[in-house]
């Protein structure tokens, strides 16, 4: 399988990227890590006439403390996330979805900004950053945006962003004390797209959640918030299996050769009794 | 046509390559360096990994384009003075090849991770391992070459 023809530019800043794109029109495509872009390309499901290739732009690639958030330029590599002590003390929901991405090699290449922009429905970093009420920042020749995650992504490979406009980075709100976190997928094997992903992240007061957010990912096109109703409740076996059976109530995932949309709905309610249950675990035990 | 520099396994190489060239047929086709085998050509089956600039990546999701000003290194740069690597001669020793196609690409995403890693456990070498296809060994020799070559460096 081999791509079709496309005229290449590499972009020497950001602001060249943003002129680039502009000028090659709505066929144009930036090029990041590559990891699900040039598979599209080799199989000729995208054709692109023009690719902007971003990797040598300089400073977007660092991953960097921000008020009580850790931002991550678009360019920085998933494979850093992984050797990153600010991520794994600051970011442990973050840290703990990073192995789920892809593999060991194709983390080495592939980039946060890309996936956040390419937007699979059933990719891990979206579900994170929907999970922690995390920010995307973008950048056009218009000018900068800065938009909640939540409301970046719109279904199935399809997002805010316009014609001409990059994601420059994305913000990750850090923990603090009370806040406990969890990330469960199953695939079939690892690395595979995910069959199902919930992540949970909540906040615990006196023993009783004050906060609570619960994303669920593959299952539907886009991380969904669901309202797992923790608000006021001890995390205990009977609020997670409450939490379960609305997680299950609020999807109906597309049945695949592989499962059932009856299997995904019973996973999808696994999965979030798992994700509570330890989030609850981690909150208690951060707290002691 | 646009021409890159690259040097490949220690040696300068000035070519001329269309924007669409895969690395992976760079590599085999105007190189001639066939030991990197191409399997799937999604990035799925692992066979093409290489490393670039360190890194072990899959070369098939890469363009040789991108790559002018880099340092390339495919499995013919390992055994230099035909002397086996440490991770090679556990691969022998192991059994942990039988019909070699996926060798190549296993071998240099494992010296990246033995570069980065100087014990990994054999959780992190099998999830290594779920990156690269291999129809033969049913990888546990692979995992126990790998775990081998990183106790001999410990």
């Amino acid at each position: 399988m081999k791509p079709a023809l496309f005229e290449y530019r590499r972009a020497e800043s950001l602001d060249n990227a943003l002129e680039l794109l502009e000028e090659g029109g709505v066929d144009a495509k930036p090029l990041a890590g590559g990891q699900s872009l040039v598979p599209l390309l080799n199989m000729r499901f995208l054709r692109p006439s023009r690719l902007v290739d971003l990797n040598g732009i300089e400073g977007l690639d660092r991953i960097e403390r921000e008020n009580g958030s850790v931002r991550l330029g678009a360019l920085v590599r998933q494979s850093a996330l992984d050797r990153s002590p600010l991520v794994r003390e600051r970011c442990p929901l973050l840290a703990e979805c990073v192995p789920h991405i892809g593999h060991f090699v194709t983390r080495n290449r592939g980039t946060v900004g890309g996936s956040i922009a390419h937007a699979d429905g059933g990719a891990e970093l979206p579900v994170a950053l929907v999970a922690l009420g995390g920010t995307v920042v973008t950048q056009s020749r218009s000018g900068r945006r800065q938009l909640p995650a939540q409301e970046f992504f719109v279904t199935h490979f399809t997002t805010a962003l316009e014609p001409g406009e990059l994601v420059i980075h994305t913000t990750w709100p850090g923990a603090s004390s009370g806040w406990g976190y969890a990330f469960e997928e199953l695939a079939q094997r690892h690395g595979d797209f995910a069959l199902a992903i919930a992540a949970c992240a909540l906040r615990v007061e006196e023993g009783r959640v004050a906060e609570a957010r619960l994303c669920l990912g593959a299952v539907t096109d886009r991380p969904t918030l669901v309202d797992v109703r923790l608000a006021g409740r001890p995390v205990d076996a009977e609020a997670a299996r409450e939490a379960a059976e609305s997680a299950r109530a609020a999807v109906e995932p597309v049945a695949t050769m592989h499962a059932s949309t009856e299997y995904l709905r019973h996973l999808t309610g696994v999965l979030t009794e798992r994700a509570v249950l330890r989030a609850g675990r981690n909150a208690a035990e951060v707290a002691a | 046509m646009n021409e890159i520099t690259v040097t490949v396994n220690g040696r300068h190489r000035r070519e001329l390559v269309e924007p669409r060239l895969l690395l992976s047929d760079f590599i085999r086709h105007t190189l001639g360096l066939t030991g990197t085998h191409v399997g799937c050509e999604h990035g799925v089956c692992g066979a093409c990994t290489v490393r670039l600039d360190g890194v072990a990546v899959r070369s098939c999701l890469v363009f040789a384009v991108q790559v002018d000003g880099a340092e390339l290194e495919t499995v013919e740069g390992l055994a230099g003075g035909g002397e086996l690597t440490p991770l090679q001669a556990a691969f022998r020793e192991a059994h942990a090849l039988q019909c070699g196609f996926c060798t190549p690409g296993i071998l240099m995403a494992a010296a990246d991770l033995l570069d980065r890693d100087e014990a990994p456990s054999r959780a992190e070498i099998t999830e290594l391992l779920s990156g690269h296809l291999c129809r033969c060994t049913g990888y546990e020799p692979i995992v126990d070459a790998i775990a081998a070559a990183s106790e001999g460096k410990a």
